[in-house]
């Protein structure tokens, strides 16, 4: 199977690895997929006071494009507001890496991810400790 | 980096280092040197009775015969070509089965076989046969009492691969050739990977069919052969019609060089069987030890005693399979998984082993033969370790192990 430059790039030269603190107000965090299935993606975003996402991580158990898949949207995900992250779009990322046909679920997984990493930031924030912190 | 010595006819400096001598060998010079003289000067039909060029071909066919027979103690009249041990496997099968249907309609065979064996087994089936697949041990080694058991007055076959393609077990053949005499009961093994590895005794074995293959022993490929037992003899309804040639069990002319090819890479094999399996086994043990001594958490599935040298079916914990490869691409190895296909199941025979889903994702196998070096078993373990600790690095499932997080406690969401 012949993969595009792009993907190869980000396997190899994988940007944002790492984790932030998952207890950290800041940060939301997004673990999707299951071992058995061959594919976990952790995804995390560090978001400023003023609701932008300034710094992204991943960590990720997959093939290639997985990985890459992974790694893009670390990049895509910073300086985007919540919302806006939240309409980053499966298509979008398999066609940006030209995913072949049977790697489509690897970008399906990235955007769960970001989802859920939004998700887990957003009910950080409604918790009656952040509510009090907040007010 | 280490440079690497490769062998002369492939010393591009882009080609990968091919460790995957299960799914084909090279042919071996000698090989080719013994089967050029059929493709140019002695081009006629081996079955041409007229003519000096049909004799000289002949006496090619029957000498490959011998030399074929001579590698499994048996006679060269009990030798038929085949196109290689796909085919093999489905005379073997469907032959004996379709001839004996009268008397006894039962076949068993293993869930691990190649598919070939368990394809052919289930179109039986559809004809109207019983087939019954038994499970495997954790080791991937038959359970000689439920065979035992599974066999009886209505078997007509029992089918057992000698070694296994992907963990390269070693099925005990003379402990189940004789189960299945006891019962009446024919015994066939696919040998496509036995044949040429490990000493084969087909009186000692209690075996009445034996699949061979060419390209896995540094013959040519498209050329196999099967052992059919003439005493007593075994009958087998043809899967090819014609000119009745292979005593009327596989018409079509034979195709002289690959014969000889077959018959050269099997002598060979004999003469230098016991030296190779000490080269491997010395070459096996020192990637492994390499290996061992950088990475935790590296499991061989399959049998680690009886098991060729030759083969290795590592599982790299916490690291997916696929992602491996593209991360060991200057090495031309086989993934574990079956992930390259459209399907997200890891391989049927590590999950009829019992091999733990996340475990059988992250396996790879690793093939030498015979001419694998030093250098190149250094340099592919030193890749390996390499990626290993990268993609480890980069795994959630790694991190959570090292927190003490117990993978199994989580409640992951199938997808």
């Amino acid at each position: 199977m012949a993969y595009s430059e792009k993907l190869v790039d980000h396997f190899e030269n994988p940007r944002n690895v790492g984790s932030f603190d998952k207890d950290d107000a800041a940060v939301g965090t997004g673990l999707v997929g299951a071992p058995a299935c061959g594919d976990v993606m952790k995804l995390q975003i560090k978001v400023s006071a003023d609701g932008i996402i300034e710094d992204a991580k991943f960590k990720t158990f997959g093939c290639g494009s997985a990985i890459a898949s992974s790694s893009l949207v670390t990049e895509w995900v910073k300086g985007k507001t919540l919302d806006q992250a939240a309409t980053i779009k499966n298509t979008q990322i398999a066609q940006h890496l030209v995913l072949p046909p049977v790697k489509i679920h690897c970008s399906v997984l990235a955007e769960d991810a970001i989802k859920a990493a939004i998700e887990d930031y957003r009910r950080k924030h409604i918790t009656p400790d952040s509510e009090i912190a907040n007010a | 980096m280490t440079t690497l010595q490769r062998r002369s006819g492939s010393n591009e400096p882009s080609r990968p280092v091919y460790l995957d001598y299960q799914a084909t060998t090279p042919l071996d010079p000698r090989v080719l040197d013994a089967m050029m003289p059929y493709f140019t000067e002695k081009y006629g039909n081996p079955h041409s009775r007229n003519h000096a060029y049909g004799w000289e071909a002949e006496e090619g066919v029957e000498t490959a015969r011998r030399q074929i027979a001579e590698l499994i103690n048996a006679d060269e009249r009990e030798i038929v070509f085949t196109s290689g041990a796909t085919e093999s496997n489905n005379l073997a099968i469907a032959g004996v089965a379709r001839f004996y249907k009268e008397k006894r309609n039962h076949i068993i065979t293993l869930v691990t076989e190649h598919k070939c064996v368990l394809d052919t087994c289930r179109h039986l089936e559809t004809e109207g046969f019983a087939v019954t697949y038994l499970p495997v041990h954790k080791d991937g080694l038959v359970d000689l009492a439920e065979l035992d058991a599974a066999i009886t007055g209505k078997t007509v076959l029992v089918s057992v691969m000698g070694v296994h393609n992907e963990i390269g077990v070693i099925q005990p053949l003379a402990e189940i050739g004789k189960l299945a005499h006891a019962k009446g009961a024919f015994f066939h093994t696919d040998c496509a990977q036995a044949f040429g590895k490990i000493p084969l005794d087909v009186e000692a074995m209690h075996i009445d069919l034996m699949s061979i293959s060419g390209h896995k022993i540094y013959g040519p490929k498209g050329i196999g052969a099967l052992y059919v037992r003439r005493k007593p003899r075994i009958r087998l309804q043809a899967l090819i019609h014609g000119g009745g040639q292979e005593r009327g069990m596989r018409s079509g002319t034979l195709p002289t060089p690959l014969c000889v090819g077959l018959g050269a890479a099997a002598a060979i094999a004999k003469a230098e069987m016991a030296a190779e399996t000490t080269k491997l086994t010395a070459l096996r043990d020192r990637f492994m030890a390499r290996i061992q001594s950088r990475l935790p958490e590296v499991f061989v599935n399959g049998d680690t005693t009886m098991r060729i040298p030759g083969n290795l079916n590592l599982s790299f914990a916490y690291v997916e399979g696929e992602g491996l490869m593209m991360g060991i691409k200057d090495l031309a190895v086989s993934s574990g998984s079956a992930c390259t296909s459209a399907s997200l199941e890891p391989s049927y025979v590590l999950r009829a082993l019992g091999v733990e889903e996340e475990l059988a994702h992250t396996s790879l196998r690793i093939g030498f033969g015979r001419f694998t070096t030093e250098a190149e078993v250094d340099y592919a373990a030193d890749r390996i370790i390499a990626a290993v600790q990268k993609l480890r690095e980069m795994s959630p499932l790694w991190e959570m192990a090292q927190a003490g997080v117990d993978i199994k406690s989580i409640q992951w969401a199938a997808h």
